[in-house]
């Protein structure tokens, strides 16, 4: 009786996330293939005629652009010293929280986290102000303790950490809510054990805290990893990539190039260079973590 | 529990000695982290002249609440923010969906399932740069560009709200549904009667989290609004970054009202939030 009924039901209830999904995730896979290998831009967009398909060029020019060059530079400075930094940064203020008994350690849950749901336009330009030069709250601080002011966002190198210390103020909470929840996960009858075998705090961490987080760390370093690779708003809004393309992410370029340039071909071409990039990075890890295990 | 309590008592002034540490530390560290926020919120209640004062005060001098009434008298802030709750809005849309299609595939068995619930996960993986440039053209070859219904479309539903009402409604019992279907009830009257009300919890923290969401959505409005009228809040601000620089206490004002709703829903709430985080990130 109900046979029948219930076969067309679950389509009814899938397909209009499915077809949401469909025009405006996979499609625009094939579609940004496509035209990697033309040359669209404005014209094209007004005239589908007028778009040639030009093969390779777009991605020969792509990896010979030395702002591209300089972006992944760029990019792999931000992924090098930001993921540890994160990490570590997060896992040790995990740790700390986990290590506090009394129920006021929740609060400071609510506190790291709470950069991470603000807006990332209304935070960079708070700390657009924060690190002005002249009247901002840092060099301020630091001027008291009698060290000269630092130009945060004007030289090449510090503009870059600027940023990073910023994504790394928004990226602690997330992480750290994720290893909390890993280290809840570990059995107190482990730490009981060690505790009988005379083992100290610190060998504790090391051989029980630290092995049972290796998952976690793994996912942690994964996800961040990714989004380090596809940085974009922090040095869109308080550098818009310069000074001099040195804090410009590979993200950036990408963006720049389609919506300010309206090169759409060359953007395209750009953001799948980006993608092989995530990916390969992405298969290492997994490598990685197979040799761990296997260890 | 005994062994515990022993060592505990073998060495207290240690446990207490380690616990101030770790208070102190994260005390430190915790104001360091709202410094920004604290800072942001004075600053938005100085005048133009203070703010630019050398050294800086902490509190206000001058108590004035004329950033904010710039921001909606001479700014647009007041056309940023109906579009941003519209964008909010058409987001609950979007979460509904999700529920729908989380029920589906929680609550059926057809085929070509798993064959489709994976495709959903794919798309999780794809880089939104990679979809950036395509999405747009598609919009303006569907002449959706510079309209509403263009700047909510292509982030209305995703993969991890799917995933997550998935995993939810995959726990209720399939007695239930059955009892229902004995009665009468349409599958569809089934999923708004009975396993809506059920799914309350998670329905709720999705529905806040997509509230945040919503309100701090920014690349889509960014690209498809080409017209002042459409722009959200978080675009109307970068726009003030531009044409305002020097400005900062108008800039902090701006910054204050985007943030300060979003720092009240998360405080509130903030326990429905962090534990979604603590379900989701274990499984």
């Amino acid at each position: 009786m109900r046979g029948y009924g219930n076969s067309k039901a679950p389509y009814f209830f899938i397909a209009p996330t499915l077809i949401l999904l469909t025009i405006f995730s996979l499609i625009p896979i094939a579609v940004a293939l496509v035209i990697s290998f033309t040359d669209m831009d404005l014209t094209g967009l007004a005239d589908y005629s007028a778009i040639k398909f030009i093969g390779l060029r777009n991605y020969i020019d792509v990896v010979s652009d030395p702002i591209f060059g300089k972006a992944i530079l760029n990019t792999l400075f931000y992924v090098i010293i930001g993921v540890p930094l994160v990490i570590a940064v997060s896992l040790a203020v995990a740790l700390l929280i986990n290590l506090g008994k009394s129920r006021l350690y929740k609060v400071f849950r609510v506190v790291y986290y709470m950069p991470s749901v603000t807006n990332v336009v209304a935070v960079a330009v708070v700390w657009g102000y924060l690190y002005n030069p002249s009247i901002g709250l840092f060099n301020y601080l630091l001027g008291k303790l009698h060290i000269a002011g630092v130009p945060w966002l004007t030289d090449p190198v510090m503009a870059k950490i600027s940023l990073i210390i910023l994504a790394l103020w928004r990226g602690i909470g997330l992480n750290m809510i994720i290893f909390i929840a890993a280290l809840q996960g570990i059995p107190k009858s482990y730490y009981e054990a060690a505790q009988l075998d005379g083992a100290n705090l610190w060998q504790q961490m090391t051989r029980i805290t630290l092995p049972m987080l290796r998952y976690a760390i793994f996912f942690v370093s994964i996800t961040t990893m990714i989004g380090w690779l596809q940085f974009f708003e922090e040095p869109f809004i308080m550098t818009n990539g310069g000074p001099l393309d040195s804090t410009t992410s590979v993200s950036l370029f990408i963006y720049r190039n389609g919506f300010q340039l309206s090169h759409f071909g060359y953007a395209a071409a750009g953001s799948f260079v980006l993608f092989a990039a995530i990916i390969a990075v992405t298969l290492i890890q997994f490598r990685m973590q197979n040799k761990d295990t296997d260890l | 529990m005994r062994t515990t309590n022993t060592q505990a008592a073998r060495r207290p002034n240690r446990g207490t000695a380690l616990q101030w540490i770790v208070g102190v530390i994260l005390t430190v560290g915790g104001i360091l982290v709202v410094l920004p926020f604290v800072w942001m919120i004075f600053s938005a209640f100085k005048t133009e002249a203070e703010v630019m004062q050398i050294p800086p005060t902490l509190f206000p001098e001058t108590f004035t609440m004329d950033n904010l009434r710039n921001l909606f008298e001479n700014m647009n802030f007041m056309v940023y923010l109906r579009n941003t709750l519209i964008v909010v809005l058409f987001s609950f849309v979007g979460l509904f969906l999700n529920a729908m299609a989380g029920f589906g595939f929680a609550k059926y068995r057809f085929k070509g399932q798993n064959k489709l619930f994976l495709l959903v996960l794919a798309t999780m993986m794809i880089p939104g740069q990679v979809t950036m440039i395509p999405v747009y053209l598609i919009l303006n070859y569907s002449h959706l560009t510079n309209t509403m219904i263009g700047i909510v479309l292509p982030g209305l539903v995703g993969a991890f709200g799917i995933f997550l009402f998935r995993q939810f409604m995959s726990t209720i019992p399939d007695e239930l549904l059955e009892a229902t279907r004995l009665d009468g009830a349409s599958e569809w009257r089934t999923f708004l009667q009975i396993i809506l009300p059920i799914s309350k919890s998670i329905l709720a923290v999705q529905g806040i989290l997509t509230f945040i969401a919503g309100w701090n959505s920014f690349l889509w409005p960014l690209i498809v609004a080409n017209d002042e009228k459409l722009y959200t809040l978080s675009v109307g601000l970068s726009l003030l970054k531009g044409q305002y620089a020097g400005n900062y206490a108008l800039q902090m004002a701006g910054s204050a009202f985007m943030v300060i709703p979003i720092i009240i829903i998360f405080v509130f709430f903030q326990r429905h939030i962090i534990e979604n985080y603590s379900i989701s990130g274990m499984k």
